[in-house]
């Protein structure tokens, strides 16, 4: 391979996304799941740097694909504090963090 | 300088580490393989030309979120830490799906060929223009951004506090 190009990094973010996916879809513990929700966002953050720096006219082109994985950064931040505080609540009540065990609300 | 080989050397810090994520059992060697991914992508951001990018990718992400996990793990330890060994029926559906994506994503590097060459250099300080722009065009994301981690810091705080009678 010469050229690092746009499709490298969409590649990478694409097998990114897939591990989290997986992740998200087979783990037990809820904080595994956590895990691979942030790979999710990190891949996807990813795309909108690259996508910023390969399709960006403009100096402000190539930089708004930063600021928007940034804000996938904050948003990434807030929602993971949240998402444990309620894995933290979980654990308080049932005294395990099995997402399998947390069936009250079924059927 | 910013040779293909460095490309390759960060994106298998961003991917191999997860892979083993996906593999170990224990939830704390998870949560430092997750380290060596996200380290992967913060050199990713470097080499597109982000650092401020790549600087906040390493304090939040490694040096928060993470340490946010590993708090998560110790306050919810139990025995046993293993993750549970799953059944091989689980796998199938999950694996199709995961299989098809990094398939996809492979074929994409594969097929990369052509692809196109960024336009012209970035602008050289990053943080200087993400601040103009942050202060400027993107005012409101930025002023709704700040409510929603205030939201989140009492929200969190709250949720997770500890019940005195219960």
């Amino acid at each position: 391979m010469g050229e690092i190009g746009l499709g490298h990094y969409i590649g990478v973010s694409a097998v990114a996304f897939g591990i989290g996916v997986a992740l998200i879809v087979m783990r037990r513990n809820a904080i595994a799941v956590l895990m691979g929700l942030e790979l999710v966002l990190n891949a996807a953050a990813l795309n909108f740097a690259a996508f910023g720096r390969f399709g960006g006219e403009t100096p402000e082109r190539i930089i708004e694909g930063q600021v928007a994985a940034i804000f996938i950064i904050v948003l990434a931040a807030a929602e993971a504090a949240v998402a444990l505080a309620i894995v933290l609540n979980l654990f308080h009540q049932m005294a395990s963090v099995e997402v399998d065990e947390a069936d009250q609300l079924k059927g | 300088m910013k040779g293909p080989v460095f490309f390759w050397l960060f994106a298998a810090l961003s991917i191999l580490p997860a892979l083993f994520v996906l593999l170990t059992r224990d939830i704390v060697r998870m949560a430092f393989w997750l380290l060596a991914s996200f380290a992967g992508f913060a050199g990713l951001y470097g080499l597109l030309g982000a650092d401020f990018l790549a600087f906040t990718q390493v304090i939040v992400y490694i040096g928060g979120i993470l340490v946010l996990f590993l708090f998560g793990v110790m306050l919810t330890y139990r025995e046993p830490i293993l993750v549970k060994r799953i059944p091989v029926r689980h796998l199938v559906v999950p694996g199709i799906l995961a299989g098809v994506v990094a398939t996809l994503g492979i074929l994409r590097v594969v097929a990369a060929r052509g692809s196109p060459a960024p336009p012209g250099p970035g602008p050289e300080e990053t943080a200087r223009t993400i601040g103009e722009i942050l202060m400027s065009d993107y005012l409101l994301p930025f002023e709704v951004a700040s409510v929603v981690l205030l939201v989140a810091l009492v929200g969190a705080t709250y949720i997770a506090r500890r019940r005195g009678g219960t």
